[in-house]
């Protein structure tokens, strides 16, 4: 009887959607919308509005980050990892995202009838090695099988918990004009090793997904930079191009972006031109991107050429008080064009 | 990246603009055909960069946008019939049809499969006997031969379950329906440099002889784009007419025969409708006699109501340049690429949807 008083009293909000489509779970625009109409707006508090990867919460003086993901990558298995490697890296970074030092993981499993034992078993191992590369536990758990048909063969859910860094202060708040932005390492690379191995797009050439952990990494930097690093956000789906524009628009403030400092590795670069598609709006698993006070911009890049994995990091533009909300980059030639929030997830074109 | 950065060298192309700049005299209106170089001036900020002089018109060239309203409902029913597996090219796919479009009809459980080329839709219907497997054939003489092979591969093997949904479009007869409308201020052409790669440019000298208009066959890289209209621009100013070749690297007079004989073995061409402009007198391709068993359109039974397009798109105006996207009143207010309203918002490569994902020149609301 309660059930339906609270019914009467949440109408569902006016969405531009009679149904949920792929696009909701591309993390642009209609990921965005679902999310800002539907669940940010009932679900309101101050730990989630901030709207970052993951939550800060606070113990009676003592902070810890908490995050939670889930994986329904297909396939399972590509080049450079699996369903299983992913989930841990994802939700430890998530966690490493907030400022955290992810200590402690949950682990749930949604196995569809008929999955061979041998990739479950295959996925299982690689979560292990995962964890104990991130330095996570995994603590706590749940399994549950559906129907076949009903699911597809194998959805991972991860949930870490983490302390927050001593000398972590991560808030979109932070950042100001002028501040840099940084990104780790080689940006696309997981999303084009995805798209090579669905049927009908092969490659003849492997590209690996550069999935990985990024906690020592990040760990590392706070350690020397504090709180000069303002923000640190993981570009997973809907890409650079996506993230920063939730940037952009949550602090209404402007991006500009140098197309020839981004950088894409070549076999990916190529990748892209061929399909027809924009790097930028690709999805990524192993970079992260800082936004940072600008006069220690350099030296974190130099510092970050010296670690594994992040050898290519590069300045890749600034945040301005011009054009706010917007994203825009500009080229060698002198032109500038719109990076926009994509729509749904990049579909490749005809010519 | 090879054979590519050359053609994005900011220095080279930074002189090419200052060449463009010293020879411009007089205001020319350029039309470039094809949706990619729309894309690339956009993309690039070439627009942002040339002289006021020159004014560009974004052509009728994007095969996405110009699938009429009515093709697109017959995809969306061939793909939510049971046993249908439908293959598309990418950018098909979140083109409106009059209710929907394919995304939502894979939502709403149809399966739809986008594949990068036709020969992997033979492979399906091979691996998959009880299934009836549709692509959908849409281009200009660019895709041409490769659905055409397609359809010839499928007779090969014998398959009875292939077959496909053709919106073929060619660029000559566009070029003449462009230059017989008494209201086209178009100054000269960049013509397509990938249709060229296939059809050759030999079509294209009648055109230059009846409407007295340069036509530059160009590429699509920005130094490629810039050239193309340097050497539009000084034909002008000289008083030249003439066909041109700028896309040498790829572009032969002849163009790629084998190719040509593909699609005329498999297709003929007849009238086709564009999305936005209308009826063009032998400007499609349709599958022939010979190959007619491979046609969706006439293996299954489609039943769909007559499609009306939206009344206050200005779609016919744009593609004919004789208008701009931001002449529109709806652009990026009623019609954006979410909620199109007409043919240039659908796919990237229309003009509507290439100033509005990549222009600075507005401000989204």
């Amino acid at each position: 009887m309660e059930k339906s008083i609270f019914k009467l009293q949440c109408p569902i909000p006016k969405f531009d959607f009679d149904i949920i489509t792929l696009a909701h779970g591309s993390g642009g625009l209609l990921t965005n919308k679902l999310l800002e109409s539907g669940v940010f707006n009932l679900l309101k508090n101050d730990e989630l509005d901030k709207h970052h990867d993951g939550a800060l919460l606070n113990f009676s003086g003592d902070t810890v980050a908490f995050s939670t993901d889930s994986f329904v990558i297909s396939p399972i298995f590509f080049p450079g990892g699996d369903i299983g490697e992913l989930a841990i890296n994802g939700t430890v970074n998530d966690v490493a995202m907030c400022g955290g030092i992810p200590q402690f993981l949950s682990l749930s499993f949604i196995l569809e009838e008929g999955l061979p034992i041998k990739e479950f078993w295959d996925i299982l191992v690689s979560i292990k090695y995962a964890a104990e590369k991130a330095g996570v536990k995994i603590v706590t758990g749940d399994t549950k099988v559906v129907d076949k048909g009903k699911g597809d063969k194998i959805f991972v859910n991860t949930t870490g918990i983490g302390k927050l860094h001593p000398k972590a202060n991560i808030d979109i708040k932070n950042i100001k004009k002028g501040d840099k932005i940084i990104v780790s390492d080689n940006i696309a690379t997981h999303g084009i090793a995805i798209l090579s191995v669905r049927e009908g797009l092969e490659f003849e050439t492997i590209i690996e997904s550069d999935t990985r952990n990024l906690n020592h990494i990040t760990t590392k930097l706070l350690d020397k930079f504090g709180n000069d690093i303002h923000l640190f956000r993981d570009p997973t789906r809907g890409g650079v191009a996506s993230t920063l524009n939730e940037i952009a628009t949550d602090r209404e403030l402007g991006i500009v972006l140098q197309d020839e400092k981004i950088p894409v590795d070549k076999q990916v670069e190529a990748a892209c031109e061929i399909l027809g598609l924009d790097p930028l709006y690709s999805a990524n698993e192993g970079i992260f991107m800082a936004i940072v006070a600008e006069d220690i911009a350099e030296e974190m890049v130099i510092f970050l050429k010296d670690l594994e994995h992040t050898q290519n990091a590069s300045i890749i533009g600034e945040i301005v008080d011009d054009h706010n909300g917007r994203v825009l980059i500009t080229n060698p030639l002198g032109g500038k064009r719109v990076v926009h929030m994509p729509v749904g997830e990049q579909l490749p074109r005809i010519c | 990246m090879k054979y590519l950065s050359e053609y994005r060298d900011p220095k080279l192309a930074k002189k090419v603009l200052q060449e463009i700049k010293n020879t411009v005299t007089k205001p020319w209106k350029i039309m470039e055909i094809c949706g990619g170089q729309t894309h690339s001036l956009v993309k690039n900020g070439i627009l942002n960069v040339l002289p006021k002089k020159i004014t560009m018109l974004h052509g009728p060239g994007c095969p996405v946008c110009v699938t009429p309203l009515n093709l697109i409902d017959k995809a969306i029913f061939l793909a939510e019939k049971e046993n249908v597996i439908f293959c598309s090219f990418g950018d098909m796919l979140r083109v409106p049809g009059s209710k929907k479009n394919l995304l939502e009809a894979k939502a709403g459980g149809a399966d739809v499969r986008i594949l990068y080329s036709p020969l992997e839709a033979v492979k399906l219907a091979e691996k998959n006997p009880d299934k009836e497997v549709v692509f959908f054939a849409v281009g200009f003489e660019t895709t041409a031969p490769a659905n055409a092979l397609s359809v010839m591969h499928a007779e090969k093997l014998g398959l009875v379950n292939y077959s496909i949904l053709t919106s073929h479009v060619l660029v000559p007869p566009a070029i003449t329906a462009l230059m017989e409308d008494p209201e086209s201020t178009i100054d000269g052409f960049l013509a397509a440099g990938h249709v060229c790669s296939i059809m050759g440019y030999w079509e294209y000298f009648p055109l230059v002889d009846k409407y007295k208009i340069p036509i530059v066959i160009t590429g699509f890289e920005p130094l490629d784009i810039l050239q193309g209209i340097l050497m539009v621009v000084k034909q002008l100013e000289e008083g030249r007419t003439e066909v041109e070749n700028q896309y040498t690297r790829m572009v032969k007079e002849i163009g790629n025969t084998s190719a040509q004989d593909i699609i005329t073995k498999v297709f003929d061409t007849g009238d086709q409708i564009w999305r936005g402009i209308g009826n063009i007198e032998n400007s499609g391709l349709k599958l022939n006699d010979d190959y007619a068993h491979f046609d969706a359109d006439k293996k299954f039974s489609i039943n769909i109501e007559k499609a009306i397009e939206n009344q206050e798109c200005i779609a016919g105006d744009i593609m004919k340049g004789l208008k701009k996207p931001l002449d529109c009143v709806h652009f990026g207010k009623s019609c954006n690429p979410q909620n199109p309203l007409g043919a240039p918002m659908v796919s990237s490569e229309g003009a509507c949807a290439a100033y509005y994902n990549f222009s600075t020149m507005f401000k989204k609301i």
